[in-house]
């Protein structure tokens, strides 16, 4: 059985000017220990679909989905409180911008120690030496020590490693990672890579990457989802899509890669817009 | 200097400190943020400069903007010595560099209108009367790859590609025969920076521009560079031409970043999922 069945998942927001569809009829699935890339531009609802399932969209969003199944349970028919004690447990998420994610109000200690109270139930000596244990997995210097600092007082690839340690905190069975490198350097970008792909490994977690960045998902990917305006271009195992594309707008996407430049210009996607609606139109 | 090639601009042993302010308990603190830098740049070709943040690569970049004078060193402009601290930048020198930044959201004031923009720094540098102003900023709009249209527009109404065309626009109004560009195109997706990068290669042609390109994004450096710095903590740790940085590093933070730049093509694909499953 699949980890997460997702199928024709949809989900509006109401804007002044009537309905405003993010994603259009997504199927995704994930098994245990796979790798799943979702890649796309901004606005392509990669992560918009992520957070609709985990039912962290404001009130405003409408979503509806044939089928929503994580380990069997129906995510969006459940009630508000029996997801809460999924989400954060067995489906658990990197959310994009660490620095912007913590609450710069409390330690970061209390609040890695607040999901181990939430949904483990831990006493007070048991998280305290389990958030060290997260901190030393995840490989923060000093743990005892970090454990007490606020937000604003570690780098960005640290709290980065914060969000990390948070998500794993209960040994979920779904991570979701949503552009859990976008903000870093490069040589921190290859060490929060590895770092998850070791956890993923060890924990056998099925993983959801959420990027933008084609060489993250050669990177990391099992198989990939390519998603362009709410709606799914093409899906197939890594090797054969960077192999052999069939859709038009995942060619065009690799030909941007400077890597791949052959001549003087880059290939843009701007006269792909409607070449890409265009196959859309032709594979339903 | 030979006349073959001319140097457009010239950093020689820049270094820049900045003082940390101390409290009651603490002593004030010097941090080094660019430690002795020097570079030159001829007339059409393009220095990349590489480095993680905090390397000191966007401090170099407002000492050769002219917006922070550099601490000691010396930086020559069409091989004249500049030097901003010892007074104010004459506006024939403002026009000779002109800064692209980073983020296109943060950079355009979201009360101005497109036109306004662009003026502006006519306005400011030059006394160019107000109908060659508005005829220049047409021009410069199509030349970036806008429409007469989006003239009396305002910021938000555009994407984050367009804006960072209107910035170069921009920037290129005062007609600079260097742009410094701060990490151009790191806020835009793939596609968006694949069309703003060939508009950066068909600028450079057409006014003979001289560009400093920031970046740490390996591939896009790759790309555009004719030549290479790569700082590491506010030291130029590697420079040379882009083929020499690229087939053959000396220096071992080099090395790293290399090893570090996640790879998109089949081979290493392939080799990473043999690896895997073997694991």
């Amino acid at each position: 059985m699949a980890l997460l069945e997702i199928e024709n998942l949809v989900v509006e927001f109401e804007t002044a000017s009537g309905p405003f569809r993010a994603v259009d009829g997504v199927s995704l699935k994930v098994d245990e220990r796979e790798v799943l890339a979702i890649v796309g531009e901004s606005g392509s609802g990669k992560s918009v679909s992520m957070l609709a399932i985990m039912g962290l969209l404001p009130w405003t969003a409408k979503v509806s989905a044939d089928k929503a199944l994580f380990n069997g349970k129906d995510m969006l028919g459940m009630s508000q409180s029996e997801r809460r004690r999924i989400v954060g447990r067995d489906v658990a998420m990197i959310f994009q911008e660490p620095m912007a994610s913590l609450n710069p109000c409390f330690t970061v200690g209390y609040q890695i120690e607040e999901v181990l109270r939430f949904h483990l139930g831990l006493d007070r000596k048991k998280r305290h030496a389990r958030a060290v244990e997260l901190f030393t997995q995840v490989g923060i210097p000093n743990p005892e020590e970090r454990l007490s600092s606020y937000p604003h007082q570690m780098s960005g690839g640290q709290c980065q490693r914060v969000m990390i340690a948070m998500a794993i905190a209960c040994n979920p069975k779904l991570l979701i990672a949503d552009e859990p490198t976008t903000a870093l350097d490069v040589t921190i970008q290859k060490q929060i890579l590895d770092l998850l792909m070791n956890l993923q490994a060890e924990n056998g977690m099925g993983m959801i990457m959420i990027t933008h960045n084609m060489g993250v998902v050669a990177e990391t990917a099992d198989r990939v989802i390519v998603q362009y305006k709410g709606r799914k271009m093409e899906e197939a195992d890594v090797l054969s899509l960077f192999e052999a594309p069939k859709n038009a707008y995942t060619r065009a996407l690799l030909a941007a890669l400077p890597d791949n430049a052959t001549g003087d210009r880059l290939p843009t996607i701007a006269g792909l817009m409607l070449e890409g609606n265009a196959s859309v139109a032709a594979s339903q | 200097m030979s006349a073959g090639a001319e140097i457009v601009v010239e950093g020689r042993d820049i270094k820049r400190d900045y003082i940390v302010p101390g409290g009651v308990f603490k002593p004030a603190r010097t941090v080094h943020a660019v430690k002795g830098v020097s570079f030159k740049v001829e007339k059409g070709k393009t220095l990349a400069i590489v480095g993680e943040s905090g390397c000191g690569k966007s401090t170099l970049a407002r000492i050769i903007t002219l917006i922070d004078p550099a601490t000691s060193g010396e930086l020559l402009l069409d091989g004249h010595k500049v030097d901003i601290a010892a007074g104010r930048p004459t506006p024939e020198l403002r026009r000779k560099v002109q800064i692209v930044f980073q983020n296109p959201y943060g950079s355009l004031n979201p009360r101005q209108k497109i036109g306004d923009v662009l003026m502006e720094p006519l306005v400011i540098n030059t006394d160019t009367p107000a109908a060659e102003r508005r005829d220049r900023a047409y021009d410069m709009l199509r030349k970036v790859g806008l429409e007469d249209k989006h003239f009396n527009r305002y910021p938000h109404m555009f994407s984050g590609g367009q804006r960072q065309r209107i910035a170069i626009a921009r920037a290129l109004m005062l007609r600079p025969s260097l742009l410094v560009l701060d990490e151009p195109v790191s806020a835009l997706d793939l596609s968006v920076q694949a069309q703003v990068l060939n508009l950066l290669a068909d600028l450079q042609d057409e006014f003979q521009l001289t560009y400093v390109f920031i970046s740490h994004d390996l591939s896009v450096v790759r790309y555009i560079a004719d030549d290479v710095m790569v700082m590491y903590f506010g030291e130029a740790v590697e420079y040379g031409s882009r083929d020499a940085v690229f087939s053959n590093p000396q220096h071992s933070y080099t090395k790293t970043l290399f090893a570090a730049t996640p790879r998109a093509d089949v081979d290493s694909i392939k080799a990473r999922l043999a690896k895997k499953a073997a694991a």
